[in-house]
């Protein structure tokens, strides 16, 4: 079993809540709380969940981006949580980001080139203007746009094309790891397709790893390897996505995947309803954090403890006190 | 968030449009925009001839500015003198364009002053996360609570000796009437690139450069700051007429530079007891401020809707 | 039988720094008496500015409606005006929007919002309507209504606000809801909450719905019609199942073929059936088809002139040239 090219261990991010006169901490948003998970080299790990659930924040942190409250996260066998500034700077040519939305990810100020080209003149990758332009060049037509849209402006593109051009972006440094924040999220359904047959491209091309948070289980479960389900701030489940999607095991899980509608009338589903709101982070249920909207729970040991994320048969973690 | 980001359906149209191929800077866009605000396009053409007339005006019209002639004074507008003649029988057009100069090189110096204090007080006080940030902008409410016009007599009465002493009479009084009208108009502009800072640093395009490992600097000067400019730009016409306003008044009230420069404020000053006699010298002056500050407002608002990020992003 | 809402024809441009824009450009809609009939469309299909023309939503200037009737129950909206239209909205037609967050008041509670229409339309007393909206509210499904009704919209969440939305919009019982992507904004487990309880009220109200939406398995499971717009235009018109079956159009079909399926997880992952290229501009909008330039049986006869909306079988219309040449 060989080291996985990412591991993230009991990871915890605490977004403090300021008041008063003096902005002293009067709460946390408990964002993301003891996750853990690993992604071995060449995987897609699908990261799922609804709003308020931690999966960006989880992506965020594995940049450092946002700095986690506790845990750690090891690369290639590197503690990234301990590096400074300087080791910091240098990771960053192993692990790049995509963002969700395409119209705010690119500086509207920026030529096209410039925005490609940045990593390049940050980490001084090109040695001459004419290595610089063929690179640039060479990045945009990996991304399946054309050599003189180089010296245009976002605005001028669509969605799709500009989501491109953020993909273009990341592979400059040519990442071993990415981080797909919703890449398609924001695109029409045409375009999205487009979009994830360009991404599943690339990672063969190049050998990526990804991590794909998005809240669309459909397109999760195409292009993932294997699928982690959140629930506010938690992991719940780890399976492949064949096996999450065929037989899930958490609660949570089975409610989502029975509500994501599908596009065939014949195709009828026995719906299971979740009764009212996903709860706030601030003041997170005690014990199973899905306690409250669970079906099948069963109190007081649901309401009391936190269920262990524990692994089952064929690689399958569950973190539920009924299922594992 | 759950769901896409959907835009309306103009907005959403125009985003398709452009991406059919044609080509546009965004400095070329806002010279587009701008050009369809009639009254800032006509404010712009006042303002240029005003400029070019005081900048030629000495090649053009060449008559000295104190050529004092006592029998031609208080004469209304003639041949000779355009703009009629002072109580000293000096040109008035000649004057008008001396003084003209002095004022626009006050108004656009006090501009400088606001903008670059005002910009770097609020880009540190929006980059910053912890006590620095409040505390200037602790600072900026501060300078604004400050009674304006008594601080303006205070420091000009403390300070005009000496800068006169070390920078000539005309030098000394420039500098220190620039310094303090750019001195109390700089929070505004502060306030402003502040609140610029905090949103912008948040959006994802900031982001992204600090993935791909951007310094700190790199990210305030290549992506923040020109993101953050607009409304600066904007703040920074309305500044340039407050200005010429300032010092006009600060010469009325015979505080500003000496009495022998005749700029448009000093030439009302000398014009205020002839009202009913000469009105014509007061008048233009009078005219010329008025202009100024009118097509420079006008600009400004035309910039604003130039320069409004509610299309583009 | 005459349906309920006929839209014939319409024409709805609107003039933009960049020229005009024709937004909607020619389009027949029928929605009959107590159906759902889902409109599904890509963003820039026309889709939400036709359910706008329908109760003259749209800023005009610079919107306009060039051409086209809107008949309700066999009358045409589009000269209305002033009072004449505000009896029909909310009373007869009503609206329900996509950001619930937006759509709401912030500064007046949810219980003066609603009661301000039922008010207005219904000519309710004070009294009456808070004993109206607290229905509303309990029709909807918000727990505690008495108690919430109160409150202020910053206190519910998006699927709240969402219900809190609708009760608004059948307060008066209006006989047609359009509700324009009314789930997009909201969680999956949130939309099927929504969806279950807009098919609920509508058994129970017998009222039509006008779904727009682009997302193909909301309409599948919950239209009884589909109608497909692309770029201004209507392409495909059918029932549910029928265009689910068979689409004839090539731009239903690429849709249908290029989502991702979970149902299917079972089976060995195939490659997305992208569509190329990208929607035209809406100013200078390609002679002909407009699908054609991205339709991979594009013929010459395709380029010349715009298809017209012809029926093929029952009830199935396509606008294309080529439709029942096109091999499934």
């Amino acid at each position: 079993m060989s080291e996985p090219l990412l591991r993230v261990k009991d990871l915890v991010k605490h977004f403090a809540i300021k008041g008063g006169v003096f902005s002293r901490q009067t709460d946390r948003v408990h964002a993301v709380d003891h996750v853990s998970f690993d992604i071995a080299a060449g995987e897609t790990l699908g990261l799922v969940g609804e709003s308020g659930c931690g999966k960006s924040t989880t992506g965020r942190c594995i940049l450092r981006l946002i700095e986690p409250t506790a845990g750690e996260i090891w690369f290639e066998g590197r503690n990234v949580t301990a590096l400074d500034r300087g080791a910091l700077r240098a990771l960053c040519r192993d692990m790049q980001i995509i963002f969700q939305d395409p119209f705010a990810s690119l500086n509207p100020r920026m030529t096209v080139g410039a925005i490609i080209s940045e990593a390049l003149t940050i980490h001084k990758l090109a040695k001459s203007r004419r290595e610089f332009t063929d690179r640039v060049v060479q990045l945009l037509e990996t991304v399946g746009l054309d050599a003189d849209h180089m010296r245009r402006y976002p605005h001028e593109f669509s969605g799709g094309q500009r989501q491109r051009i953020g993909i273009a972006r990341a592979l400059a440094v040519e990442p071993k790891l990415i981080v797909c924040d919703e890449p398609v999220s924001a695109l029409d359904v045409s375009i999205q397709a487009q979009v994830i047959n360009l991404l599943e491209d690339l990672q063969e091309r190049f050998s990526l790893t990804y991590l794909f948070i998005a809240h669309d289980l459909s397109v999760v479960e195409h292009i993932s390897t294997r699928v982690a389900v959140m629930y506010l701030g938690r992991v719940v489940e780890i399976a492949s996505a064949r096996n999450l999607y065929t037989s899930p095991r958490h609660p949570y899980t089975e409610a989502l995947l029975s509500a994501v509608p599908i596009p065939d009338p014949e195709v009828k589903r026995q719906r299971i309803m979740l009764q009212g709101d996903v709860p706030n982070p601030i003041r997170p249920p005690s014990g199973c954090r899905f306690h409250t909207r669970c079906p099948i729970r069963k109190l007081p040991l649901c309401s009391q403890q936190i269920p262990e994320l524990k692994e089952g048969p064929k690689g399958h973690w569950v973190a539920c006190h009924l299922r594992s | 968030m759950a769901g896409s980001i959907r835009a309306l359906p103009s907005t959403e149209v125009g985003a398709g449009a452009r991406a059919s191929g044609r080509r546009f800077s965004p400095g070329l866009e806002a010279w587009r925009r701008f050009s369809r605000h009639r009254l800032a396009l006509a404010g712009g053409v006042i303002l240029i001839a005003m400029v070019l007339a005081i900048l030629l005006g000495t090649t053009l019209w060449p008559v000295p500015i104190n050529d004092i002639d006592f029998t031609a004074r208080l004469g209304p507008p003639s041949w000779q003198h355009p703009f009629g003649t002072d109580d000293l029988g000096q040109d008035l057009l000649a004057r008008m364009i001396y003084g003209g100069r002095i004022s626009l090189a006050v108004g656009l110096a006090a501009m400088f002053v606001a903008v670059s204090v005002g910009t770097a007080v609020g880009a540190i006080a929006g980059m910053s996360r912890g006590w620095v940030g409040s505390g200037l902008m602790w600072l900026t409410d501060l300078f604004l609570s400050l009674p304006q016009l008594p601080l303006l007599l205070l420091v000009i009465y403390l300070f005009r000796d000496h800068l006169r002493a070390l920078l000539g009479p005309e030098g000394g009084v420039f500098v220190l009437i620039v310094i303090v009208i750019g001195g109390l108009r700089w929070m505004p502009v502060a306030r402003l690139v502040r609140g610029q800072f905090l949103s912008l640093r948040e959006k994802e395009f900031v982001e992204a450069a600090r993935a791909l490992g951007a310094s700190k600097t790199r990210q305030v000067v290549r992506h923040i700051l020109p993101n953050a400019l607009g409304p600066v730009i904007v703040a920074g016409t309305i500044d340039v007429a407050a200005a010429i306003i300032a010092e006009s008044t600060l010469s009325f009230l015979g505080l500003g530079f000496p009495p022998d420069i005749p700029t448009w404020g000093r030439i009302l000053y000398d014009a205020k007891d002839y009202l009913d006699i000469a009105p014509h010298w007061a008048l233009f002056p009078g005219a010329a401020v008025f202009l100024t500050v009118l097509s420079i407002n006008f600009i400004g608002d035309g910039l604003r809707d130039t320069l409004d990020p509610r299309r583009v992003m | 039988m005459g349906a309920l809402l006929e839209i014939r024809g319409l024409k709805t441009h609107f003039a933009t720094d960049d020229g005009m824009v024709q937004a909607v450009d020619g389009v027949d809609l029928i929605v009959d008496r107590g159906e759902t009939l889902g409109v599904v469309g890509e963003s820039g299909c026309g889709k939400t500015v036709t359910a706008l023309s329908v109760l003259k939503l749209i800023a005009m200037p610079p919107g306009r409606i060039v051409e086209g009737q809107i008949l309700w129950q066999g009358r045409d909206l589009v000269p209305l005006g002033g009072r004449d239209l505000d009896l029909i909205r909310s009373k007869e037609i009503a609206i329900v929007f996509q950001e619930p967050m937006t759509s709401l008041n912030p500064v007046y509670t949810v219980g003066e919002q609603i009661a301000e229409v039922l008010r207005r339309h219904e000519g309710l007393g004070r009294r009456a309507a808070r004993e109206k909206t607290i229905e509303m509210l309990r029709l909807v499904q918000i727990p505690n209504a008495e108690r919430r009704v109160g409150d202020y919209p910053h206190q519910f969440s998006g699927g709240m606000r969402q219900r809190v939305m609708i009760a608004m919009a059948l307060s008066c019982s209006p006989q047609l809801l359009i509700a324009d992507e009314p789930t997009t904004a909201l969680d999956v487990t949130i939309q099927a909450q929504i969806l279950e309880l807009l098919q609920d009220l509508k058994s129970r109200l017998g009222m039509a719905v006008m779904l727009i939406t682009h997302a193909m398995g909301v309409v599948a499971e919950t239209a009884q019609r589909v109608v497909v717009m692309y770029a201004g235009k209507v392409v495909e018109e059918a029932p549910v199942r029928q265009l689910f079956a068979r689409p004839l159009h090539p731009y239903t079909r690429g849709l249908i073929r290029s989502m991702p399926r979970i149902d299917r997880a079972a089976t060995r992952k195939t490659r997305l059936e992208a569509i190329g290229g990208v929607v035209p501009s809406l100013l200078a909008p390609p002679p002909g088809c407009r699908f054609a330039p991205r339709c991979r049986f594009a013929a010459a006869i395709c380029r010349e002139a715009v298809p017209p909306l012809r029926e093929i079988e029952g009830g199935h219309r396509v606008a294309c040239a080529l439709a029942e040449t096109i091999p499934q």
